[in-house]
C-alpha cells in the first residue's frame, strides 16, 4: 500500500470486525433512512423522526429493566409512540407539532424515571450518554439479522406505498380528490418511520438516527426534483458520510487524544452531513445571488 | 416540605413555570415545538465543551443556546424550519459527542443538566435565574403585539412593515434565554414538556389570547408545584412528574374541548361574538 493510502486507511481498518459490522449496519440504516427521510423532509415531519428516536430509547431502558432484547423494546415503544401521535392528530398539519411534542414530553418524563431506576439499580450513569449520543461501534454481530429484517419491512412499506404516498405528501387535497386514503397512508408512513428510526436509534444512536434521516434526504432534495433520484441520492450520501466518518474516527486514534479513546464517529458523520447539506445549497444560492446582481445592474442601467 | 433548601426549590420552580408558560404559549402558537426541543438538547453540547476547557458549564450552555437559535433562524426558509432545526440539533450534539469523547473525566454537572436539580438549588443560583427570567418576561411583553401578528397573519405583518424574519430571530433568542435559565433547574428533557403541555392545554380551554396565556402560566405553575410535592414525597425524579402531568393537562384540555363541542347549548352567550370575531381570520385556536 502506498504511504498516502496507508495514512488515510490506518493499518487494521479493513480487518477489524468492529469496523466491518459498523460499516455494514451503517450502510443498511443509511439506505432505509434515505428512503424514509425523503418523505420525512417533503412532509415536514423531521420532528416526529427525532421524537420517535428519543421515545425509542425509553423503550430501550424498559427492555433493559425487564431484561428483554433492547431492539424489541426500541421497536415496540417507537411504534406505540407513533400510534399515540396518530391518535392525537399528527395528520393535521397544524396539530402535528403539538401532537409530537406532547408524546415526546410524556415519554421523556418516563425516561427520566426509568433512567433513575436504572442508575439506582447499578449506578451506570454512562448509559445516559450512550442514549443521548450513541455509537455504532457498540453493535454486536448477533443483532444483525434482526436489523436486516426490520429494515426490509420498513423499506418494503415505503416502496409499496411510494406513488400514492408521494402524491398525498405533496398535495393532500389532490390525493383526497382522487380517492386516495390520505390518513391511512399517513399512518402507514408513520409506521415505516417508527420502524426505521427504532432501528437506527438502536444501532447507531438517536443522534445519528436523526442526522441520517433528515440530512441526506434534505441534501438530495436540494440537488434533484425527482423523488426516485432523491431517494437514491439520499442513500448514497448517507453511505458515503457514514463510511467516511468511520474511517476518520478510526484514524483519529492517533490525533489529539488524552482520554485514550478515538474521536466519536457520530461527530464526523454529523459534520460531514452538515457540510454536504451546505454544499448542496451552494449552486442555488449562487444562482440567486447572480439573479439579484443582474437585476441590480438592470435597474442601475 | 416548606423549609430549608425546599424554599429555593419552590421559588425557582415557580419562576420557571411562569417563564415556560409565557414563552411556551408562543412556541405552541407558532408550531415551534421542535425548536423548543432542539435548543435545550443541543445546548448540552455547550455545557460539555465548557467543562472540557474548564469554564462555567452554564455559560457554555448559554452560548450554544444562542448560537443554535441564530443558526436555526439563518438556515430556515420562510415557514419551513424543521429541516434547519434538525440539522442544527444534530450538529450541536455531534460537537457534544466530540467534547464528551475528548474529556478525560466524567463530568457530573452535565448529567445534572439532563434532568435538573430542582431540589438542590443554592442561594447563589437564585439571582441569575431571577434576572434572566425578568428579562424574558419583559421581552415577551415587548414582543407581544408584533409576535402575535407575525405568528397568526404573517402576510398582514409584512404589510405593516414588520419583518417576520426578524421577529422569528427575536423569538428564537427569547427561547434560548428561557432555556438557559430553566435548564439548570428542571433539566433539558423537561423544559420542553413544560413549554408544550400547559400552553397546548390552555389553548383548548380558552379562545382569547390573553386569557389563554394566563391559563398557560397557571397550569404550568400547578404542574411544577404538584411535581415538586410528589417528588418530595416519593423520591422519584421531578422530571418524571413534570413530563406526565404536562401530558395529563393536555389530555384534560382536549377532553374539555371535545365535551364543549358536543354540548354547544351550554356555551355562554358572551362567548359567541368573541368566537365569530376570532373566526374572521384569527383562527388560532385548535382546529
Amino acid at each position: 500500500m502506498s504511504p498516502l493510502l496507508a495514512a488515510i486507511f490506518a493499518p487494521g481498518l479493513f480487518s477489524s470486525s468492529l469496523v466491518q459490522i459498523a460499516a455494514l449496519v451503517c450502510a443498511v440504516v443509511a439506505v432505509v433512512a434515505g428512503a424514509v427521510g425523503v418523505f420525512t423532509v417533503i412532509r415536514g415531519q423531521s420532528f416526529a423522526g427525532e421524537a420517535l428516536g428519543d421515545i425509542g430509547t425509553t423503550g430501550g431502558s424498559v427492555a433493559y429493566l425487564i431484561a428483554a432484547g433492547p431492539l424489541w423494546g426500541f421497536t415496540a415503544i417507537a411504534v406505540a409512540g407513533a400510534a399515540a401521535m396518530e391518535l392525537i392528530g399528527i395528520q393535521r398539519p397544524r396539530g402535528r407539532d403539538v401532537a409530537t411534542g406532547i408524546v415526546l414530553g410524556a415519554a421523556l418524563g418516563v425516561a427520566a424515571l426509568l433512567l433513575y431506576l436504572d442508575t439506582v439499580q447499578d449506578s451506570t450513569t454512562g448509559a445516559t450518554f450512550t442514549i443521548v449520543f450513541g455509537s455504532p461501534f457498540t453493535i454486536t454481530s448477533s443483532a444483525i439479522p434482526l436489523v436486516i429484517v426490520l429494515s426490509v419491512i420498513s423499506l418494503g412499506l415505503i416502496l409499496l406505498l411510494f406513488r400514492p404516498l408521494l402524491l398525498s405528501s405533496i398535495s393532500p387535497e389532490l390525493a383526497a380528490a382522487r380517492g386516495i386514503p390520505v390518513r391511512l397512508l399517513g399512518a402507514g408512513y408513520l409506521l415505516a418511520l417508527a420502524l426505521a428510526v427504532a432501528l437506527a436509534a438502536f444501532t447507531i444512536g438517536t443522534l445519528l438516527s436523526t442526522a441520517l434521516l433528515v440530512g441526506p434526504a434534505a441534501t438530495a432534495l436540494r440537488l434533484t426534483r425527482s423523488p426516485t433520484k432523491a431517494v437514491l441520492t439520499a442513500a448514497l450520501v448517507g453511505i458515503a458520510t457514514t463510511w467516511l466518518g468511520i474511517v476518520m474516527a478510526y484514524d483519529s486514534y492517533d490525533w489529539y487524544n488524552e482520554s485514550g479513546k478515538s474521536w466519536p464517529v457520530s461527530f464526523f458523520v454529523v459534520t460531514l452531513i452538515f457540510l454536504a447539506y451546505l454544499l448542496a445549497g451552494l449552486p442555488n444560492w449562487r444562482r440567486r445571488r447572480a439573479s439579484v446582481t443582474s437585476t441590480d445592474a438592470l435597474t442601475r442601467a | 416540605m416548606f423549609s430549608g433548601f425546599m424554599v429555593n426549590a419552590w421559588t425557582v420552580g415557580s419562576i420557571v413555570a411562569v417563564v415556560a408558560g409565557l414563552v411556551g404559549f408562543f412556541v405552541v402558537l407558532r408550531g415551534s415545538a421542535f425548536v423548543a426541543h432542539a435548543i435545550p438538547n443541543g445546548s448540552l453540547a455547550g455545557a460539555a465543551g465548557a467543562s472540557l476547557i474548564g469554564v462555567n458549564t452554564i455559560l457554555g450552555f448559554g452560548v450554544f443556546a444562542l448560537v443554535g437559535a441564530l443558526g436555526i433562524g439563518t438556515l430556515s426558509r420562510r415557514g419551513r424550519h424543521d429541516v434547519a432545526t434538525a440539522l442544527a440539533l444534530v450538529t450541536m450534539l455531534g460537537l457534544g459527542a466530540l467534547f464528551v469523547g475528548l474529556s478525560v473525566e466524567y463530568a457530573p454537572e452535565i448529567y445534572s443538566l439532563l434532568f435538573g436539580e430542582i431540589l438542590g438549588i443554592s442561594n447563589t443560583q437564585l439571582t441569575p435565574t431571577i434576572v434572566l427570567s425578568i428579562v424574558c418576561v419583559i421581552a415577551v411583553i415587548l414582543l407581544y403585539r408584533p409576535l402575535m401578528l407575525a405568528s397568526l397573519l404573517p402576510d398582514v405583518a409584512e404589510a405593516h412593515g414588520i419583518s417576520t424574519h426578524r421577529i422569528q430571530l427575536a423569538f428564537l433568542i427569547v427561547v434560548a434565554l428561557a432555556t438557559t435559565m430553566t435548564v439548570p433547574v428542571v433539566g433539558t428533557l423537561l423544559v420542553f414538556a413544560l413549554m408544550i403541555g400547559p400552553p397546548a392545554a390552555a389553548r383548548s380551554f380558552s379562545d382569547k389570547p390573553i386569557a389563554a396565556m394566563g391559563l398557560s402560566v397557571a397550569i404550568a405553575l400547578c404542574v411544577v408545584w404538584a411535581a415538586i410535592a410528589l417528588s418530595y414525597q416519593t423520591n422519584y425524579p421531578v422530571g418524571f412528574y413534570v413530563g406526565t402531568l404536562s401530558a395529563a393537562s393536555y389530555t384534560a384540555g382536549r377532553a374539555w374541548a371535545a365535551w364543549k363541542r358536543h354540548r354547544p347549548a351550554l356555551q355562554t352567550p358572551s362567548a359567541q361574538p368573541a368566537k365569530s370575531a376570532a373566526g374572521a381570520g384569527l383562527d388560532w385556536s385548535q382546529g
